[in-house]
């Protein structure tokens, strides 16, 4: 629809009508404090029956608000239909902290997972930051990321506003207070979602099957645990976050399903990028990234083996929160507990 | 010389965020500028000093910062001129959410944060609504979802400004802003440039030193609330 149209629109169509097609726009309306307009009529005829000193206020008059509703209508329709799909994303190598240079060239495709290893302080964070800002060699180690093979021209960059990457790291935390139902009924409003109750619903569902703990949808977000807030995030950007790249910077053992988690990431169209000392998530992944030294040492496949040691490391992992379970409860260790015998 | 104004409310990063655009500009630090707006006191002189910027600090006292602002950003430009900067900054607390101290013609940028709460950018006003570019900062430390919330809620009050995150601390996202400040206009004065948004208007017995409570010790400009009855 061309910007006349929308002018058009918000010149001749009553509000409750265009209210009923973008119910965002009420927003519009609060933010200017017009919430007692009589909404059967259109906007200028409306307004003309309001305090026209309350819209000076905002040194508006009628014509601008008229120009400022029909830009609204045009920008939010715009979102409700922007899709950001990619195919690829390839790393294109700088180098390591010595100025060694790094593998040339490697693309990671939709639908992956790819780990990312390397001791503490070996640059992981770096290259995830690296992908985020979609370097273009104007970053520590030179490194380059291209978008489905392409370059990402200056004028993308721009135009992105950050909404190529969803970031999850365990700094981050809930501080809306708000409700698990009210953060994710906000979240699926601000994403224009169409089927927003369901959407909501099946996130709800799922963020209780990752979590160990499960929690209500009335539970305030700043009250979830560690393990439950993880949870939510995960589902949250899996259902809700339009962002076709995740980054994964070490998510805690806290009680989640990890191995579940980023399956579930990967399913729903995405790249996944976890940096982590995990062997469960390292080997989880379709592949992983050894940084040594700030630089791309090595990419290895998972292999078959690996895959089928998976399940003994999952035992072991059990074991190690059955124990801390027990601690947990006030009970003492004994011999059963880490061979989980009765 | 190039001038951007930047503004956004008190804590929000302003100078973090300052800091280290300069040093994504990776240019000798002696061809930029920077004049510090503030109410009563600052330490921010000092941050800028230590990279070895020069910085003007003024006070608004008992003023309205947004009426300091106006009648002292033109000398603030010829001292910009005189010191022979390429760039100069001009960074004011915006403490009521109407503080709007941006110039027609001149790039305006609104620093938030992500912490402020996720309602805020519909609240602030003009600073946030009459901005060129909105740079949110704290976005580390907040939830994916609320980072993207936080964003529409911007999208809301500016449909039309660039939104770009940048991390006060890591300096991630500087370079990017850096880039888009390239644009900001060659000026040798602002005499005669308008402000995009009219400053607060109080003309009124408290702007002379009133202090006692009552009716009749008000004159002036005053507005006054309708408490409605049962």
């Amino acid at each position: 629809m061309s910007p006349e149209k929308y002018l058009e629109m918000a010149i001749a169509m009553p509000l409750n009508q265009i209210l009923a097609e973008h119910p965002i726009c009420r927003d519009f309306f609060m933010n200017l404090r017009l919430t007692d307009l009589d909404w059967n009529l259109p906007l200028m005829q409306a307004l003309d029956r309001t305090d026209q000193d309350a819209i000076n206020e905002f040194c508006l008059d009628r014509g601008m608000i008229l120009r400022e509703f029909s830009l609204f209508l045009e920008t939010f329709s715009k979102v409700a239909t922007d899709a950001a799909a990619i195919r690829s994303l390839t790393i294109i190598g700088g180098h390591g902290k010595s100025g060694e240079p790094e593998m040339p060239r490697w693309t990671a495709r939709v639908g992956e997972i790819v780990s990312i290893v390397g001791p503490t302080g070996s640059g992981k964070s770096r290259l995830l930051a690296d992908i985020e800002c979609l370097a273009d060699a104007d970053t520590p180690t030179g490194r380059r990321i291209h978008i489905d093979g392409r370059e990402v021209s200056e004028k993308q960059r721009f135009d992105m506003e950050g909404k190529m990457v969803a970031q999850l790291s365990q700094n981050m935390n809930f501080v809306m207070d708000l409700t698990v139902r009210e953060f994710l009924e906000m979240h699926a409003g601000s994403r224009m979602t169409r089927d927003a109750e369901h959407a909501i619903a099946r996130c709800f569902d799922c963020a209780n099957d990752l979590a160990g703990e499960k929690f209500t949808s009335d539970t305030k977000v700043t009250q979830l645990s560690g393990g439950q807030s993880r949870a939510l995030m995960i589902a949250d950007t899996a259902f809700m976050s339009s962002s076709p790249v995740v980054l994964i910077d070490e998510i805690e053992n806290a009680g989640i399903d990890r191995r579940q988690a980023i399956k579930l990431l990967a399913q729903k169209e995405k790249i996944v990028f976890i940096s982590t000392h995990d062997p469960l998530l390292a080997l989880s992944a379709d592949k992983r990234i050894v940084i040594r030294n700030g630089g791309i040492s090595r990419i290895i496949e998972t292999t078959s083996e690996e895959k089928n040691c998976l399940d003994a490391i999952e035992k072991l992992d059990t074991t190690l929160l059955r124990l801390r379970n027990q601690l947990r409860h006030g009970y003492e260790i004994t011999m059963h507990t880490v061979t989980g015998e009765e | 010389m190039k001038l951007i104004t930047f503004a956004g409310p008190p804590s929000s990063g302003k100078t973090s965020v300052i800091i280290k655009l300069i040093e994504a500009m990776a240019v000798d630090v002696s061809q930029i500028g920077v004049v510090k707006f503030d109410c009563l006191t600052s330490f921010d002189n000092l941050r800028y000093e230590e990279m070895g910027v020069r910085v003007e600090t003024g006070f608004s006292g008992k003023l309205c910062p947004d009426h300091f602002f106006v009648s002292n950003i033109e000398a603030a430009v010829e001292w910009g001129l005189k010191c022979g900067f390429n760039t100069l900054i001009s960074e004011s607390a915006g403490l009521c959410n109407r503080c709007s101290p941006y110039v027609q013609g001149i790039l305006a940028v609104c620093v938030i944060d992500n912490l402020s709460g996720v309602n805020t950018p519909r609240k602030i006003g003009p600073m946030l609504k009459m901005a060129d570019i909105v740079v949110v900062t704290k976005g580390d430390i907040v939830s994916q979802a609320e980072r993207e919330v936080f964003a529409f809620n911007i999208r809301q009050v500016n449909t039309s400004a660039r939104i770009i995150f940048v991390n006060g601390i890591t300096g991630q996202g500087a370079s990017l802003l850096a880039r888009h400040l390239q644009g900001a206009r060659e000026i040798n004065s602002l005499r005669d440039m308008k402000l995009r948004f009219t400053t607060p208007a109080a003309v009124c017995s408290y702007c002379t030193g009133e202090m006692r409570i009552g009716a009749e010790y008000q004159m002036g400009t005053m507005k006054r609330m309708e408490f409605k009855d049962r």
